[in-house]
């Protein structure tokens, strides 16, 4: 269905591309732009129909009582019970979603927090400091970040069990603080924006490199910093594999993998589906409004990845 | 490189009395507190776990008798010999492998498309289109499939005229319908990958062509995608790793349709092989599903790299 869409946005404007390399080129062009303009916002108009369509379903959807779910038409809106619908939400097994939405934030946010301050270290003294092995680090690093996360959550499953920590906070926090990622991308941003004579500059002032990192060069690296929080943050709470392979007690989940065993229920307690409904619908709030706010900062920071 | 000078300074003013030898480092205890605490959760959240799930695949359980207590000694590769015969673990793989055959090409041609048309003074309102075609890549995965899986349902679904003639969570076409639900994740960020490579490309490059009467597809075609071509290497090769390492979504639609069965995607067989609990077979499938989404993607690099040499 996607492909064909696609299709008349790049057959038509490619033929009139060689219409012009032909010959008079000049009188030629405003026409074919106009084709070529129209066809295109075609093109971008209809995904973003397909990109948005969901999310819409999800926030109408969302604002219905559980009866209406399946009376009315799903892309606009009935009776709305919207606030109903949370109060039910955040009441039902002693508000046991909010505990999970809580875990989250401390898993993602406090996680995220961390792992992006030990990555900018790392990053930071291999780009600014000579030492042995520092090729070595940096390529093991690297490798590290070929790991997928769903590769190592198995292995995690096996080590934590040999010292009985499965089934605990630790087990799904600790693993997700560590970001291969983050050292990579913090390393390219400290090499290109934190200039030498700035640290040296704070060595003559007696400054300390530890001091000098935390009052100087963090500031400057501040954009790449909130670029690698944003996308450890995201992994963090979009994780699935470690929830699911090392937490039993249901105290203890992320809002993720939560709504997933709510999700999983349904043919037994069908009544659950509004509340994985408009629990999918608040647990996605947060992100998005975090990417929204965000945006100038991992726009750069994609750049500077991607270029690389 | 740039702190050369300061640094051949230091150097020689620390080294004059001392042979060539040995030149000692500069901020040594520093450097020791920037590295330390990512170096050591490092070790012990990657290297420890990768090398005790390889030699976890490497025992095996024996038995005094039959009901006798269950000992873990080292039995080689007997592990990975069970894994070569077990027709459900290959199976999944080969249903990931036709995915990302489908799949990967489609996702990154429309992000490639869409980079370029933002890219191009044909899209008026790019800001907009840019974050509406973004917004997915913050929907989690589970999320996401939930969704779709609500979308596609035949009572559900808004679109029910569609999805009561076409059964999309039916055997034969529930593969299809996940490698939708991924490419609506992915799409946007791919795409970003991608235009954020082409804002870095000078514009007077391809200044000439344009007054030349090139038109925009032409100079799509011939200059601005073989100048992009790293990133779009790039978001391959993440997309290939992120095909066989497929669960969340798979997962989450076993409760929407019986056709996906616990041993799905190659992640899922590991997953339902540690439940059972079954360590040793699960670590050997883990260690062989490693190697074989780190010899795809390599491959893959190596491949396309030796045509862009040949070019």
């Amino acid at each position: 269905m996607t492909a064909t869409t696609a299709m008349p946005g790049v057959v038509g404007p490619k033929g009139a591309g060689k219409g012009a390399s032909s010959g008079a080129p000049r009188a030629r062009g405003p026409r074919e732009s106009l084709m070529s303009r129209t066809a295109a916002m075609l093109v971008m108009a209809v995904f973003t129909l397909y990109f948005l369509v969901p999310i819409w379903w999800l926030l109408v959807a969302s604002t219905k009582s559980p009866g209406q779910l399946l009376t009315t038409p799903g892309l606009w809106f009935a009776d709305f019970n919207f606030v109903e619908n949370i109060t039910a939400l955040f009441e039902y097994r002693g508000g046991v979603y909010w505990r999970w939405l809580g875990n989250s934030v401390l898993y993602a946010g406090l996680g995220g927090l961390i792992g992006t301050l030990i990555a900018a270290m790392c990053g930071y003294a291999l780009a600014k400091y000579r030492f042995p092995g520092r090729e070595v680090i940096f390529n093991v690093v690297l490798g590290g970040v070929l790991v997928p996360a769903t590769a190592l959550a198995l292995p995690l499953f096996l080590m934590f069990s040999q010292v009985g920590l499965t089934n605990t906070f630790w087990a799904v926090f600790l693993p997700s603080i560590v970001s291969p990622f983050g050292v990579y991308l913090t390393r390219i941003f400290a090499a290109a924006s934190v200039p030498d004579e700035l640290i040296e500059a704070s060595r003559i002032d007696g400054a300390g490199e530890v001091r000098t990192f935390f009052t100087v060069s963090i500031r400057l690296m501040s954009p790449a910093l909130v670029t690698v929080f944003l996308f450890q943050f995201v992994a963090i709470w979009n994780n699935f594999f470690l929830p699911l392979i090392m937490l039993r007690s249901e105290e203890l989940f992320p809002v993720t993998f939560g709504l997933y065993t709510w999700n999983s229920q349904l043919n037994q307690i069908p009544e659950l589906r509004s509340y994985v409904l408009i629990g999918a619908l608040l647990s996605i709030v947060p992100l998005i409004v975090a990417f929204l706010a965000l945006q100038r900062f991992w726009r750069n920071g994609l750049g500077a990845g991607a270029l690389k | 490189m740039t702190t050369a000078p300061a640094e051949v300074a230091a150097r020689a003013a620390e080294n004059r009395p001392a042979p060539r030898r040995r030149i000692p480092v500069p901020h040594k205890a520093a450097i020791a507190v920037f590295i330390a605490p990512f170096g050591i959760l490092f070790v012990l959240f990657y290297l420890i776990p990768i090398l005790q799930a390889v030699w976890q695949s490497m025992l095996v359980i024996e038995r005094d008798g039959t009901f006798g207590e269950a000992t873990e000694v080292f039995g080689g590769l007997a592990q990975y010999v069970l894994v070569f015969q077990n027709a459900p673990f290959w199976a999944s793989v080969a249903r990931v492998l036709t995915f990302g055959i489908v799949q990967v090409p489609v996702m990154l041609g429309l992000a490639l498309l869409f980079a370029l048309l933002l890219d191009s003074p044909l899209v008026k309102g790019k800001k907009f289109f840019r974050l509406a075609f973004f917004v997915p890549y913050a929907v989690p995965g589970v999320i996401a499939a939930i969704m779709w899986g609500f979308m596609f349902s035949p009572n559900l679904s808004p679109f029910t005229a569609l999805t009561k003639s076409v059964d999309f969570l039916g055997a034969d076409l529930v593969l299809w319908s996940i490698a939708n639900v991924v490419t609506w994740v992915f799409v946007g960020y791919n795409m970003l990958i991608i235009y954020s490579s082409l804002l870095s490309i000078p514009t007077e490059i391809y200044e000439a062509a344009r007054l030349d009467g090139a038109s925009q597809w032409r100079i799509a075609w011939a200059i601005k995608i073989p100048l992009v071509r790293p990133a779009i290497l790039l978001t391959a090769v993440f997309s290939i790793i992120g095909t066989l390492q497929l669960l969340a979504e798979p997962q989450v639609f076993a409760s929407f349709s019986s056709a996906v069965i616990s041993t799905y995607t190659p992640n899922m067989t590991i997953y339902a092989t540690a439940s059972v609990p079954n360590s040793s077979l699960a670590a050997a499938f883990s260690v062989v599903l490693a190697l074989a989404t780190f010899a795809l993607s390599f491959t893959f690099l190596k491949i396309t790299q030796r045509k862009g040499a040949d070019e």
